[in-house]
């Protein structure tokens, strides 16, 4: 066990498994020379080589549609988006093809790639680099959705991805990329895809949280030490869900509270909270609550910070749920 | 071979009209692939009637069309190997028959039953792609990736001339031009996208000049000549073989029929245009470059139609005699390993399909 930044998790997990699966490939803007802007692919290139960490071409379309060829030829590549927004172009691959390749070759062939990306907001960052799209991600057929909270997770989650058969999205926290510190196992470590993880045992209220939320969470838990006792539960793996985590922590303690960064229509949180009214409704004792970003272009950065879900918007509601 | 830059303007042909423009010959073509072309050319034309035919009866759903774009196909894909990869476009839905694929697979597509779904390892042909142009990176991945492999491997990419307009198509191409993939970019400019004609399409003088942006020869080549067709190809081969990256290929016909069963060109097309692209269609003039070569007999002829049209009898009988599919293929396929949730859905439809 080694104490690492999450950034640092991701960069030693790329450097184990290119080094035990040689069809592995890193490609993206920026990822070879310069070893990615926040350095996750850091010295790939000079230890695998040039053909193993591509710079590629300004491209995300490109890159992602090129990653479906590598893998008719044989490559396992695991495509770098350099911030959130900037996937969008990749959603037309993504939508078109690399959710239903697989299912349109009726199973003969595997396309195991990776696209991870930074994101998420609280980074003081020009326009488009702070969203939190991944219920567009989760709502495509035929991918997985991972989203690590720790440095820890980062480096198994991503290990997961890399050797799954099927398509993976992994989106990493950027606001904790070097603000977090944590136990990251040595080596090779896994973390199943679709387990989610208990990050703290309560009796009172569950608070469902993934990725940039899990803190915030967990901070509102310790705030309201004392006056309740609160589950956390980090989903981890949005597609395939864990649903018998979601339930059974719902039918532990009866109350949930749901925390997304994203904006709220149509947001993953909407995804939890149906499952729990069609699932969970007499485990219940107080209706399900959605702690969300705004319906809004993400805002100006001098005022973000009033956008993202905080402990004190998260408290209240936990507060809401106890007193219903 | 150096690259050619900037594009050819003149259409390379071969085929001369038997009157002023004089028959040339394509060099190590010997009477036996002359005839193999002359098969594919008529198994093509001969599947693409009978289709329309069979939408028309109902027996497949809508078809997009590809009468006399058989020269392109047929020749592009005489000059590669069985190792190299295509990648059709909706337009070459049939290009698989030309690697030994069943009529009946690719009737069974157009069929919307899952027997058309074929796995592209078998063939190295990849999916038909129905969105415009989005299948030009994937050929530029394979390609790349078989380089990177030290495979001799190729790929081509199929497209027309509206997919030029399309993003992918530009990321797909610069992509390749940059990793010097070993790729045929192979465009079928039949001069319309449904109802939109070049000159709304494009402001270069030709798509070839495309290429230039991309730092890769542009060769232009009359689409209706299947010799041309074929050198062009070959050459691009031979460069892609050689490390020398992708070539663009600008085959230029014309649509003389609708985009597909389901559109009425009468709104947009003209007619008249029609029947003199009709009059020079690219089966009919190959026929008579063979009979000019007394290569190509009477008896010849007919039996090779006959041996195709009996190919494509016996591959709709057989597509209509596919049993119906299982609902349960709803749920398979989509990944290596099922969700949980997937076989308590199939469970619930089945409860409700059986009342």
């Amino acid at each position: 066990m080694a104490e690492l930044t999450l950034v640092e998790a991701i960069n030693e997990a790329f450097h184990t498994e290119l080094g035990r699966d040689d069809s592995v490939l890193v490609m993206g803007e920026d990822v070879g020379r310069a070893g990615g802007v926040f350095r996750a692919t850091a010295g790939l290139r000079d230890k695998f080589g040039a053909d193993r960490c591509v710079d590629t071409p300004l491209a995300e379309a490109g890159i992602l549609g090129t990653a479906v060829g590598l893998c008719m030829a044989g490559w396992r590549p695991v495509c770098e988006m350099q911030y959130d927004a900037f996937s969008y172009p990749c959603l037309d691959q993504l939508i078109t093809h690399v959710g239903r390749y697989r299912w349109r070759t009726r199973g003969g062939m595997e396309f195991p790639l990776v696209v991870r990306m930074p994101y998420g907001g609280g980074v003081r960052a020009p326009e488009l680099h702070d969203d939190s799209p991944e219920a567009y991600y989760a709502h495509t057929p035929g991918v997985k959705v991972a989203i690590p909270s720790t440095p820890a997770d980062a480096k198994g989650l991503l290990a997961a991805a890399i050797r799954d058969p099927d398509p993976v999205i992994v989106f990493e926290p950027k606001l904790h990329y070097r603000t977090l510190r944590g136990e990251v196992p040595a080596g090779e470590h896994v973390v199943p895809l679709g387990e989610a993880r208990l990050a703290r045992e309560g009796e009172d209220a569950t608070i469902v949280a993934y990725g940039s939320m899990v803190p915030v969470a967990e901070a509102a838990a310790d705030a309201l030490a004392g006056e309740a006792s609160l589950e956390v539960l980090d989903i981890r793996t949005l597609k395939p869900l864990d649903e018998d985590a979601l339930l059974g922590s719902a039918g532990k303690t009866g109350r949930v509270v749901i925390v997304q960064e994203a904006p709220r229509t149509a947001g993953y949180g909407a995804e939890l909270a149906a499952i729990l009214a069609e699932k969970a409704m007499l485990d219940l004792r107080a209706p399900v609550i959605r702690v969300t970003g705004y319906d809004v272009p993400y805002p100006y950065w001098q005022i973000e910070d009033a956008y993202m879900p905080s402990v004190e918007r998260v408290v209240a509601a936990v507060r809401r749920t106890l007193e219903f | 071979m150096t690259a050619v830059l900037p594009a050819e303007r003149d259409l390379r042909r071969v085929i001369g009209d038997g009157e002023a423009i004089p028959d040339g010959e394509v060099e190590g073509l010997e009477e036996r692939d002359l005839l193999e072309l002359y098969r594919s050319m008529v198994l093509l034309r001969t599947y693409d009637e009978r289709s329309v035919v069979f939408h028309r009866q109902g027996r497949i759903g809508t078809y997009a069309i590809f009468w006399n774009h058989e020269a392109m196909q047929a020749g592009s894909v005489y000059a590669l190997e069985r190792e190299d990869w295509i990648f059709p476009s909706y337009r070459e839905s049939a290009i698989g028959l030309l690697r030994g694929m069943p009529v009946s697979t690719v009737l069974s597509w157009w069929r919307g039953h899952p027997a058309g779904w074929w796995n592209p390892l078998d063939y190295n042909v990849a999916s038909i792609c129905v969105p415009i142009g989005t299948h030009v990176p994937h050929a530029a991945g394979l390609a790349w990736g078989k380089k990177l492999r030290g495979e001799p491997a190729c790929a081509i990419a199929y497209f027309g001339d509206g997919a030029t307009s399309e993003g992918s198509f530009h990321e797909g191409a610069n992509f390749a031009a940059v990793m010097r993939a070993p790729l045929i970019l192979f465009c079928n400019n039949n001069q319309w996208a449904i109802s939109t004609p070049l000159s709304a399409q494009t402001a270069a003088d030709t798509l070839a000049d495309k290429a230039v942006g991309y730092g890769v020869p542009g060769v232009r080549v009359d689409g209706t000549d299947v010799l041309a067709v074929f050198e062009a190809t070959r050459d691009a081969v031979s460069r892609a073989r050689a490390g020398e990256g992708p070539t663009f290929i600008e085959a230029v016909s014309y649509r003389a029929a609708p985009h597909a069963t389901a559109d009425d060109p009468r709104a947009y097309i003209d007619l008249e245009r029609v029947e003199e692209e009709k009059a020079r269609e690219c089966l009919g003039r190959y026929e008579a470059y063979l009979r000019r070569a007394g290569v190509l007999s009477d008896e010849l002829a007919e039996s090779t139609r006959v041996e195709a049209a009996e190919a494509v009898r016996s591959g709709i009988a057989a597509a209509e005699a596919e049993p119906p599919a299982d609902v349960g293929l709803l749920f398979e396929h989509a990944y290596a390993a099922p969700p949980a949730s997937f076989a308590a859905e199939l469970a619930e439809l089945r409860e409700v399909l059986d009342g």
